[in-house]
């Protein structure tokens, strides 16, 4: 079993595969179920993903009307084509958009790696589908990469945002997309660690600050900036960059950052935007009397 | 390692909004009802730390009590758990406990009905995966990775030894173990993880041995 992002890339190169493949050998060993059975479990997740999407690009509002309808208004200027940056990265950021809206919505999602942070990985996912064609097969193997890298920062450092901040989440999410999206666009396993270390460093420090302790203002925006941070850092990777500090060490100093990180900025509604005029009158107003002062 | 399968991290398919807050408090009570068996008439539910300040806007409360209903994480019911709670005539009481625990998202579930209790402390430790960490007021670390063995007995020597040659008559093998006691003599806890599904043969076996009070599983 790899241990860290240094054993994962170098069981792959040794062994002449890609980080989704190593994924899937370890999965079916710890398991004990075969290597069909384990990818069929995923396209299983692949498919509450792209409903997930369909659902989000129609339009859905949450119930405290918060968040909701910004994917239809993004996937509407695309067509428009008057854009700025580009096509994917809109794209990615729509779809990442239209995750959260429906998980706000207490819609079915997949977490990726939470639910908190479920857009990053489907919106990059099917915003380089259309420019990359991909099989299903890599489809599926998209998710093994993303899973391979979350996997060594459950382990080394947290994914919750409750115990070290949102750069727990959405900077896991966007590094764990970054990799992925390497792979598929036919980058190497070491691209894939300097796609990861290059999202997550521009993601430390990112605190969990939920206004009304809703899983909404922010993070629905948050995630739509994982995704696109998470497109440019695969580029970036793909053009050769790379990270001069080992992604390993990135995900270390994430879970030092999130260990001395204040608890009022660790998913408990008490700082940052949550503690805003704005966020505390909102909160208010969703739970019909004032939160208490801290 | 506490996180042992990709699906940890791809997974799981759930109701939104939080995979700790929601999926995983659901699980935490699913977990109390799987080992209590059966439907209870009350709970008490005693949030801490993140639990505390944000069960409202997570729906951490509707979710314990989806488990408890035995939902699984995806499951649309759990959106209106606490409805159907009450149409089942379930006592339900919350509390916003402020005492600090060891991790922020932790849930203690006490339940019951009139023919026995049960008290569970769970911790959520992200992505909707769970820890069990105190059961009837033993400590204990129950992943949930794995089917588990819990046999409550009394602390006297050879009680272990007894259930261990049961497993390995069904030729069960035990992946990891641990026993917890109150005080030297008394009660104790062992918690077995397998490796394979369990019989329920095998635990009416194992609680006719001497020593040996209830047995209970949770399945994979």
């Amino acid at each position: 079993m790899f241990r860290n992002v240094a054993e994962l890339v170098e069981l792959a190169v040794s062994q002449n595969k890609k980080i989704s493949e190593i994924m899937i050998e370890q999965e079916a060993a710890v398991s004990g179920r075969s290597k069909e059975e384990v990818m069929a479990l995923m396209e299983r997740n692949l498919t509450v993903m792209e409903e997930a999407v369909e659902r989000g690009i129609k339009g859905v509002t949450s119930h405290s009307g918060l968040t909701g309808g910004d994917a239809v208004l993004l996937q509407k200027y695309i067509e428009k084509g008057n854009f700025l940056t580009g096509e994917t990265i809109l794209d990615a950021v729509s779809k990442a958009v239209a995750t959260n809206e429906v998980n706000a919505a207490m819609g079915t999602i997949c977490a990726t790696p939470t639910a908190g942070s479920a857009g990053v990985v489907p919106g990059t996912l099917f915003a380089v589908k259309k420019k990359l064609n991909p099989t299903r097969e890599q489809m599926i193997s998209f998710l093994f990469t993303a899973g391979a890298f979350g996997f060594v920062v459950a382990n080394n450092a947290s994914i919750s945002g409750a115990a070290g901040g949102c750069q727990a989440e959405v900077g896991s999410a966007a590094g764990m997309a970054a990799a992925a999206i390497v792979e598929m666009a036919g980058g190497t396993p070491q691209q894939c660690a300097e796609a990861m270390a290059i999202t997550l460093k521009n993601m430390l420090g990112l605190v969990c600050d939920p206004v009304a302790g809703l899983v909404e203002v922010p993070c629905v925006k948050r995630n739509a900036m994982g995704a696109a941070n998470a497109m440019v850092a695969a580029d970036m990777a793909l053009a050769g960059i790379t990270s001069r500090i080992p992604c390993d060490e990135v995900i270390d100093a994430m879970y030092k950052i999130g260990q001395s990180m204040p608890t009022a900025l660790k998913e408990t509604a008490q700082g940052g935007l949550a503690a805003t005029p704005t966020g505390r009158a909102l909160a208010a107003k969703i739970f019909g009397m004032p939160l208490k002062e801290k | 390692m506490k996180y042992r399968s990709v699906f940890d991290i791809i997974g799981p398919v759930m109701i939104g909004p939080s995979s700790s807050h929601t999926a995983g408090a659901a699980r935490i009570g699913r977990v109390a009802r799987s080992l209590f068996g059966r439907e209870p008439k009350w709970a008490n539910i005693s949030l801490y730390g993140s639990f505390a300040k944000t069960y409202k806007g997570h729906g951490t409360d509707v979710a314990i009590v989806g488990g408890l209903l035995d939902f699984d994480t995806d499951d649309q019911r759990i959106i209106h758990a606490l409805d159907i709670a009450k149409e089942r005539g379930i006592k339900l009481n919350f509390i916003e406990e402020d005492a600090v625990t060891d991790h922020p998202n932790t849930a203690r579930v006490m339940m019951g009905d009139h023919n026995g209790e049960l008290e569970l402390v769970g911790i959520s430790i992200g992505g909707g995966k769970i820890e069990i960490i105190e059961l009837n007021g033993f400590e204990l670390k129950l992943s949930g990775n794995h089917p588990a063995i819990l046999v409550v007995h009394n602390d006297r020597f050879g009680a272990i030894a007894s259930v261990a040659n049961t497993l390995a008559k069904y030729e069960i093998n035990i992946g990891h173990m641990e026993v917890a006691r109150k005080d030297v003599g008394k009660m104790a806890l062992m918690t077995i993880e397998v490796d394979q599904n369990i019989d329920d043969q095998l635990l009416v076996e194992l609680e006719q041995l001497p020593n040996i009070l209830k047995v209970t599983k949770i399945v994979d």
